[in-house]
Parts: C-alpha cells; structure tokens; sequence
C-alpha cells in the first residue's frame, strides 16, 4: 500500500471512495486495514457483536474485480457496519437481546440488500440496546458500549455501536434506526454525524420491529457529504415494506452544494427552557450564529406541546412494542426454555429468560395501556396528543425550513448514572422524540464540545426536506472543523 | 397513581412473560412511575382532536392477489430449537 492509505481508517466515504478509483489502495487492502484496526481497538467499546471478516475480505474481493473490469456500483468496495437490528442473510442477527443470541437471519433486510447492490462492504454488526430500547446502551445482552471520548461514558443509544465505531474511525459508516432519537442521541453523544429520514423514506423490511408507526432507517457517519451519498442509496420505495412510500429519491449529493442563503431556520423557545445543560446551549448558539453567517435568517417559532411529546412517546412506542414483540414465543425462533411444563410455560420462561429488564418493562407499560378499560385513557388520548404535536410542527414549517436546536439536554454521561431510573433515562430524548412522533425527518451535527465531550446540532425539517437538512449540514461542516476532531487514542 | 402487585401480576400474565419474585418488586415500583408520568396527558386537551393512524396521512396499500412467495420451510426451520417432518413441537397440548 502506499503511503497515503496508512491512514484509511481516517478518511470519509467520499476520501475512500476517490483512494479506490485512483488506485492507491485496492478494496481488499482498505477491508484487510479496518478489520486489523477493529481486532485491535474494539475491546476497548464493545461497539462490534459480530465481526464478518470472512465476508468482508469476500466482498471486498468482488468489488476490486468490478472495479477492475469498469463496473461496481455508486459504493464499491467501500466499508460500512450494520446495526444488529438488520436481518442479514447467514449471519448472526441479535438485536442486542438474549432472545436472538442463536438467530441466524434467513433473509437479508432491504437496506441491507441495497446497499450490497452498491457494492458496500459489511465488516460486521454493532451493538446496540436491547431491542433499540434504551438511550445508553446499557440495556445490550452484550454488555455495554462504551464512548471514544471518555471510556467511563456511555455513546448514546440505542445505535450506541454504529456511533462508537463510526466515531473511533473503526469505519467510516454504518447504518442506524431511530424511533425516538436513537441515531440522532448518540451521534451528539460521539460527535459523529446522524440522520434519521422521513417516516417512509427507507424501507423498513428486514428490519427488526420495534415500534412501527415510530421506526426509521438512517445513517451515523462522520460528515453530512457521507450521509448523503449512502442515503441516495437506501432511500426509496420497497413493496415489501407495506408503509414505505412511494416518491423519487433526488440527488442528495447534488443538493448539499446549494447555499443556505436565504434559509429560515426556526429557533424553539421552549428547547431553551430548564432541563438543557447551559454549556449545551451556548455551542448550540454558537452554530446557529454560523448558519446566520451564511445568510440564513434565525425565526422564533414555538412548539407548546413539546412536553407532551415524551409522555406520548411512552405510551404509543410501548404499545406497539408489546404487540410486535410477540411474535418471539421460543417456537419458531430465538430463545426456548427448557423442560417446559405446558404450552403456556414454554410462552412464559422462553420470554421471561429471553428478553432483559427494559424490554419487560417496555411490553408491559404496553400491554397495560392497551388492556380492558385504560385504552382510551392511555392509547387513543396519547394518539389524540400526538396530532396535537404534529400540528404544532405543520404551523412552524408553514414559517420556517428548518429547525434548529439542541440534540440532547447534557453530552454523554457516565455508564450506570441513569440506568436506575428510566424517566430520567426517557427525558433523555425530549428533543428528537417530536420528529419520529409527527414523522418528519432529523438529523444531528457535531458543533463544538463542553468539558472535552462533543454536542449536537439537532435539525429537523418538513416531511421529505432531507435534501435541506443535509445542505443546512454540509454547509455548515465547510465553515467548522468539529466533525473532523477525533478521541485521543483513536486517530 | 401506583399499580398494585396483583395488576402487576395480571399485566405480566397477559405479556406472556414469567417474571422473578425480585422482577415482582421492582416491576411495581418502575411501572407505576411510568404510568404516573405518562398520565400527565390527561390534563391535555384533546376535544374534537382526531387520533393519529399514520404521520403522512396514507392510506393501506393494498397489492394484487398473488402468489409471491416460494416455499422455503427447511432453511426457515434451521433457527427453531424442535422440528419433527416440517412441523414445530411444543409441549403437549391435549391429553
């Protein structure tokens, strides 16, 4: 190799992908480098559960072969990692839980499927909160992971994995879900770059089912020119995914190049109000203050039921875990106890032994608030609620293009602080929760740190205004150098 | 607002989920927080608001009525823990 691919592992997507073409570094050797650095740095965050080397080095060698003979796709050869909630076909997919620990996919996801069509090459499946349910990663069968930037921190959940590794340059990208903030939390937490779609916008199928009216794919990567490339990739229409809508995926990478000039950038009063760490909002200031460099026009927009949105989250996000949830009954797949007395005893055990602390908290907050006499007080008030949310972002974007804020109330905190108390835990997500609820699509950006941890620029746009979000971003990261910082110990 | 260990019991019976004595305790004292906490939605209101089904207000898509799907019982049953001649055991159910 030469001497400009020693450092691989600190180049973005677009570096990596200009190093393959021009012939510095072959796919297999950029592949053989990341899996050396990952056998190397990993033990230290626990962000990998399975590391597909053998896959990996296979793929890797299709894609040089394709590049040789002129073809490959818009990612050839180029490294990525899953989130363990993506069913990926022959390899172990656990969703950070107990109850799939011996699951082998049968199937591959859609994003899984689409992105290998590109010619991306999966070095392996990160860790992740049990079920996508948590904010820390603490609740992971694997044991937590731990952050980049202070080892003693938690990374954020529950893409807690795909935002370590993308932060400790163990790879460049990988893929995420978000049903409350769990692509966006943790990559304020790392200071890496997340996105969560529109509600629809990427194919669900193939994708383990947590709370369905609320779960979207996305991408945790180091810049917004990343995140779009790959989300040119996943998004679109999959008639295998019954609410995936169907609308053309415009040229995201085009799109970032546009100027903010012009740009309304909603600001909410109440995201400054009690609850957001002081130091936080200054940085988030601060990078408001450079989009209005740029010429974008900061607007003061109100959002009144934004308090609302974590308790309606509790209720809605639950419910619909305790139904998808049930399919695992240790018949067909995942964890079966043994010596099972009756039908019923095997349904009970399998479950009781499979699944951790917090998804049993999480079925049965649901299974309460859908059972006999508490459904219209709990579910139908809270779906009542949530149109009340989405009206109040309908009016702000009747004003503004974007809105702009804090991502997380604090940066990362230390494992173990909140694990004891779940609303605090919740409260954690008060910010993103908004735009899974009304299904419009978000997005978190490194702006500066407080005490040598990195926070997040939180934007949220209209339904289907990614193109602006990644502009607002890419924009931004032309002017500021916080995505390109990296942990001591990881560059 | 704090749920009893008797409802407890009854939410978990309906969950399909065996839980601990420890679990028990520690069940009725989390869940009765979240219920408290989210039952700050009822002082939201909600008159005339019309329930949310879906975020971008779409309709079920329906698809033609065929067949699309192969049979592919054997490598499906590879991740079930019993299987006898295609089918999957569980305990006995009738005497």
């Amino acid at each position: 190799m030469s001497d400009s691919s020693q450092q691989v592992h600190a180049q973005s997507m677009t570096e990596l992908a200009a190093g393959l073409d021009a012939g510095e570094f072959t796919s297999v050797e950029l592949t053989r480098s990341l899996l050396e650095r990952i056998g190397e740095l990993d033990a230290k965050l626990n962000a990998l559960v399975t590391v597909t080397a053998d896959e990996a080095l296979a793929a890797a060698s299709c894609a040089d072969e394709a590049r040789a003979t002129g073809n490959g796709g818009p990612l050839n050869g180029l490294p990525i990692i899953h989130k363990d909630i993506f069913c990926t076909r022959g390899v172990k997919t656990t969703c950070g839980s107990r109850m799939l620990d011996n699951f082998i996919s049968p199937y591959d996801a859609t994003v899984v499927e689409k992105l290998a069509d590109a010619g991306a090459v999966v070095l392996g499946k990160a860790n992740m909160d049990e079920f996508a349910m948590g904010s820390s990663n603490e609740t992971s069968y694997f044991g937590p992971v731990r952050n980049p930037w202070d080892l003693e921190c938690s990374p954020g959940g529950s893409s807690g994995g795909s935002a370590a590794a993308v932060a400790a340059r163990l790879v460049p990208a990988a893929t995420g879900t978000d049903t409350g903030g769990s692509i966006r939390q943790p990559a304020a937490l790392t200071g890496t770059v997340g996105i969560k779609p529109t509600y629809g916008r990427v194919s669900r199928y193939g994708m383990i089912a947590f709370a369905s009216s609320l779960d979207q794919a996305g991408l945790i990567t180091r810049s917004a020119e990343d995140a779009a490339r790959l989300l040119g990739v996943m998004a679109g229409f999959d008639e295998r995914d019954s609410t995936s809508i169907d609308r053309p995926v415009p040229d995201y990478s085009g799109a970032i190049n546009e100027p903010v000039k012009g740009l309304r950038v909603g600001i909410v009063r109440q995201h400054f109000d009690e609850g957001l760490d002081p130091q936080c909002a200054v940085r988030v200031k601060e990078a408001i203050a450079v989009l209005e460099s740029l010429g974008a026009t900061a607007v003061e927009v109100d959002l009144p039921n934004l308090d609302l949105s974590v308790p309606t989250y509790y209720v809605v996000a639950p419910a619909e875990c305790s139904s998808n949830l049930s399919r695992f009954d240790g018949v067909r797949f995942g964890h079966r106890a043994e010596n099972a007395e009756d039908l019923l005893d095997l349904y009970c055990r399998s479950r009781g032994e499979g699944f951790g602390d917090e998804v049993k908290r999480r079925i049965m907050t649901g299974t309460y608030v859908l059972s006999a006499g508490y459904y219209d007080a709990y579910y139908l008030k809270a779906q009542q609620v949530r149109h009340l949310i989405a009206d109040d972002f309908k009016k702000a974007f009747s004003d503004v293009d974007v809105i702009a804020g804090p991502t997380a109330p604090s940066p990362a905190f230390r494992l173990g602080e909140k694990v004891d108390d779940p609303i605090t835990m919740y409260l954690n997500d008060i910010y993103t929760i908004g735009a899974n609820l009304a299904g419009l699509p978000g997005m978190s950006v490194p702006c500066g740190f407080v005490d040598d941890l990195p926070v997040g620029l939180h934007l949220v746009g209209a339904h289907f205004a990614e193109e602006t979000l990644l502009r607002c971003a890419h924009q931004y990261q032309q002017h500021t150098d916080w995505h390109k910082r990296c942990p001591e110990g990881f560059k | 607002m704090s749920l009893s260990k008797d409802q407890v019991q009854h939410i978990a019976t309906l969950a399909r989920l065996k839980l601990t004595d420890d679990e028990y305790a520690e069940s009725v004292e989390k869940l009765s927080r979240i219920v408290d906490f989210v039952h700050q939605l009822s002082q939201a209101d909600t008159s005339d608001v019309v329930p949310m089904a879906h975020p971008l207000d779409a309709a079920q898509r329906l698809r033609p009525d065929v067949v699309t799907e192969t049979i592919e019982r054997d490598r499906f049953q590879e991740n079930a823990a019993a299987v006898s001649d295609g089918l999957y055991l569980v305990p006995k159910v009738i005497e």
